[in-house]
């Protein structure tokens, strides 16, 4: 039936340890227009065996994905299935080799206004020639098995339900046993509990130690480090495109939160002595002036309420794995998702911020974690791009006065050293690292009382980093309150003077200078685990 | 040429491939395409018909197409913040209604009339707004609801009868008023031998633009057809000037009524239906001929005018009146194939 005899062959039963990987990468890279990404990775993935891969955002964890699942066809190195060469020109041959993948979107892997029982056998539907009409029995009767082989415990008269009727974890455990009914060598779990809760996250947890008794190779990819330590045989922390841990059961959490949050120590040296010595040995020791005071807000729902006070004249920096809360503590301060509950002051006045306008009109300023979806306006020049928000401040009669746009423009070239050809370049002309001065920039036209920047070093080169942070420096020193939030440990520490940690919604340390030291930062993350 | 520039911002060259003047001449052509193949035609007209070249057939051709440039205006503005107003046509149509039955049936001045025509274009826009802002529903579907909508309204003004002077009205009586002659002139007037409506279209396109591409306003209206995330965190209220759009492109419709009205002189139900094909035509149009990529005022007024040349040089080159609309079909096809086909190919 299928056009290749490897797409055909089921799983192994109980594997020797001598078998051959059911995947391997050898040597894999890939580089974006001369920006590498991926280097050099080469990992084996035993049949029957669950390997955990971490990184934080960036880091190559989807292009990675991408590869395995022949959506990036272009990537150097080799991929081995069965320990012989395979060629995943398309996601089509991904999966024809036995390369299963299940993205982290479930919206866009089930098919609305089809039945359960359509979707589930939804690949064979698609792909098979011949008999153009659909056989509602034979369709039913395969996807009865398919549910009765998974232990799905769904009723023909779920089966036969439109898919929309189904939860959020049904359809994620639906899109789960349409890839198992294939029987793949390998697959590739992309965050598959972000939308769960944890009950209904046991149900895929079971389904996962399933697959490992049936042999099949799984790649887990999440963020969540207590699922991970409960489920995966091994992990492997990807960082700056490259693997730099590999650990077997048990693991060791704080060398692995250390390999995928901080720096690598070679980084490290490489790095300017004052940049990485300049702000903790810095001026800040909390006694500014309180700018923002936040009383009993939740930072995520259904957790405790949090109390945090910012100060003026330092740079608070908060530290946590995606899902912490720090983005919506960014975009509740900026009025651009407003706190559900408690009290927010700033400058001992109340301050309840309901849209970005009314935040802005009190001189808090966000620079966003997503550049290109909450920034920049594509096709724009970079003048036309900071002046922005402030429009208003550079018009006469509503005309726009574009000699102090421009100049405004070049203000921002000069003060962050962005690399452009001049203010009217587009900002599509100009490198991630320079997009991002460009978004920081725009919110220096008029000076903040408050700056909020969310992941401000995301895909941004180390010089432009440091040009971005000794920027927030010298904001903080001519009295702002400026609040850097980051998953990365050693972005943090090079540019706070106050470090917290949040976890789950909740501040687990808040320290200064000589407290908030690199190795204690991290065991506390670890901790909150 | 290539080298003096690589060698002026050595940056830059190493970024961009270098370009050949082959494909530099390439690259021109789709981006003025529309202008070339207007202009050859024009010529061709020009050379071959010695009534196209008379002055007095291109102001008409002007005035013909002065309506239709008008609500493509409106469009263009809609179509800036990242929707589109398929209203304008209904808008306009309902302006020939309200103007004849306020001069025709309550005896009114003309500029009582102008003024009622442009709050009702106004009111147009504002349950437009109503509908795609407060309401969320997408702005061609909400426009599509309007247009019946309006279109409807004025039927049942005018108990679905069109309004002449003299007419003997519902309740038997004879109408009281007439299109007054000022009215009347906003058509079939001059200015130093210039069409008032032509006047008018000039006059509006220059206000657009300065407006559009001048003021904050018209940079708001943009960022947000751009990205309307980022513009709401730049601190823009992008509600407001989405209503701001579609109230600005009512009443841009609205005075596309008032021409049309003085034009036909009699208030015709069936006025303003075929404006909105050729309005919607003509801001798309705008969007590629000048190689913009988006919607903008120049590129409106000047496809409107390219439409009317290619449109009246096929009527004098004796194309019977009936094939207009495959004619004009066929020009906003091409048009878009110069703006999304080839200039795409162009970027790959």
């Amino acid at each position: 039936m299928s056009p290749t005899d490897t797409g055909t062959r089921g799983p192994a039963a109980p594997v020797p340890a001598t078998a051959p990987a059911a995947v391997s990468l050898r040597g894999v890279g890939m580089a974006f227009g001369g920006k590498t990404v991926l280097e050099s990775v080469s990992l084996d993935i035993a049949p029957g065996s669950v390997v955990a891969l971490l990184g934080a955002n960036g880091a190559g964890k989807s292009t990675l994905i991408k590869i395995l699942s022949g959506v990036h066809t272009d990537h150097s190195g080799q991929v081995e299935v069965n320990g012989g060469p395979a060629a995943l020109r398309s996601p089509l041959a991904a999966r024809q080799l036995g390369i299963q993948t299940v993205h982290q979107r479930i919206g866009e892997g089930i098919v609305p206004g089809l039945t359960v029982a359509e979707n589930l056998v939804f690949e064979e539907l698609a792909q098979r020639r011949g008999n153009p009409f659909l056989d509602g029995r034979r369709l039913l009767a395969r996807a009865r098995e398919i549910q009765s082989a998974l232990d799905l415990g769904w009723s023909d008269q779920v089966l036969k339900r439109d898919v929309t009727e189904l939860g959020i974890s049904d359809r994620q455990l639906l899109i789960l046993a349409r890839a198992l009914a294939t029987s793949p060598r390998l697959l590739v779990l992309d965050e598959p509990t972000s939308a769960l809760s944890a009950a209904e996250a046991e149900r895929l947890f079971a389904l996962v130690e399933r697959m490992r008794g049936d042999g099949i190779a799984v790649l887990y990819v999440s963020h969540r480090l207590g699922e991970i330590d409960a489920l995966a045989d091994r992990l492997v922390v990807l960082r700056d495109g490259r693997l730099t841990e590999d650990q077997s059961k048990p693991f060791d959490w704080d060398r692995a939160l250390r390999a995928m949050l901080a720096q690598a120590q070679g980084a490290q040296t490489a790095r300017p002595t004052d940049a990485k010595q300049s702000p903790l040995s810095g001026s800040g020791s909390g006694s500014g002036e309180t700018a923002v005071s936040l009383k009993g807000v939740p930072l995520l729902p259904g957790r405790t309420p949090q109390d945090l006070d910012l100060r003026a004249g330092e740079v608070t920096g908060v530290v946590g794995l995606l899902g912490a809360g720090k983005t919506e503590l960014a975009r509740g301060l900026f009025g651009a998702e407003p706190f559900a509950t408690g009290t927010v002051e700033l400058d001992g006045r109340p301050y309840t911020p309901r849209r970005p306008a009314d935040a802005i009109r009190r001189g808090v300023h966000l620079v966003p974690e997503d550049r290109h979806a909450d920034a920049l306006v594509p096709g724009w020049s970079l003048a036309q791009n900071v002046s922005l928000p402030f429009l208003r401040a550079l018009s006469t009669a509503g005309l726009v006065n574009r000699r102090r746009e421009n100049a405004l423009g070049r203000g921002t070239i000069e003060q962050l050293g962005v690399v452009a050809r001049d203010e009217h370049s587009t900002v599509e002309e100009l490198s991630g690292g320079n997009q991002q001065k460009v978004v920081v920039g725009r919110w220096l036209a008029e000076k903040p009382r408050v700056l909020i920047l969310d992941e401000p070093f995301r895909g941004v080169d180390i010089g432009a980093r440091r040009d971005i942070g000794r920027r927030a420096r010298a904001l903080a020193a001519e009295g702002a309150a400026v609040l850097v939030l980051s998953a990365d440990v050693d972005e943090v520490l090079e540019v706070a003077d106050r470090v917290v940690v949040l976890a789950a919604g909740e501040i687990h340390l808040d320290a200064y200078g000589e407290d908030a030291e690199r190795d204690r930062v991290i065991r506390t993350i670890s901790a909150s685990v | 040429m290539t080298t003096t520039q690589s060698t002026e911002v050595p940056t830059k060259a190493a970024l961009v491939p270098a370009t050949s003047p082959a494909l530099r001449i390439q690259s021109a052509v789709i981006k003025y395409g529309f202008i070339f193949v207007t202009v050859t035609l024009f010529a061709y007209f020009a050379l071959s018909e010695p009534s196209f070249r008379d002055s007095a057939t291109l102001l008409d051709t002007l005035r013909y197409v002065s309506v239709a440039a008008i609500l493509g205006l409106g469009v263009t503005l809609t179509m800036a913040v990242g929707g589109i107003d398929m209203s304008v046509g209904a808008v306009a149509g309902l302006g020939v209604t309200v103007a004849a039955k306020t001069m025709v049936s309550y005896n009114q001045v003309g500029l009582v009339a102008i003024l009622a025509v442009i709050a009702a274009g106004a009111l147009a826009g504002l349950l437009n707004a109503l509908l795609i802002v407060v309401l969320k529903i997408p702005d061609m579907l909400a426009t599509l609801g309007t247009m019946f909508v309006i279109q409807g309204t004025k039927l049942v003004l005018v108990d679905g009868q069109s309004i002449t002077p003299g007419m003997t009205q519902a309740d038997g009586s004879t109408a009281p008023g007439k299109f007054t002659e000022g009215f009347l002139r906003i058509d079939r007037g001059t200015v130093l031998g210039v069409p008032v409506s032509v006047l008018i279209f000039g006059a509006l396109t220059v206000v657009a633009w300065v407006f559009l591409a001048r003021t904050r306003w018209g940079r708001v209206l943009y960022a947000i057809g751009a990205n309307p995330e980022a513009s709401r965190l730049a601190g823009i209220r992008v509600g407001a000037y989405r209503a701001l759009a579609y109230v600005l492109s009512g009443v841009l419709a609205s005075i596309g009524g008032l021409i049309l009205a003085s034009r036909i002189g009699q208030g015709d139900v069936s006025a303003g239906t075929s404006q909105l094909l050729e309005a919607v035509a003509v801001a798309l149009v705008g969007t590629s001929v000048l190689g913009r990529g988006r919607p903008n005022v120049w590129g409106t007024a000047l496809g409107a005018v390219l439409i009317g040349i290619i449109t009246t040089g096929l009527t004098i080159k004796g194309l019977p009146y009936y094939t207009q609309d495959v004619v004009e079909g066929a020009v906003l096809i091409l048009a878009l194939i110069f703006s999304f086909t080839l200039s795409k190919r162009r970027t790959a």
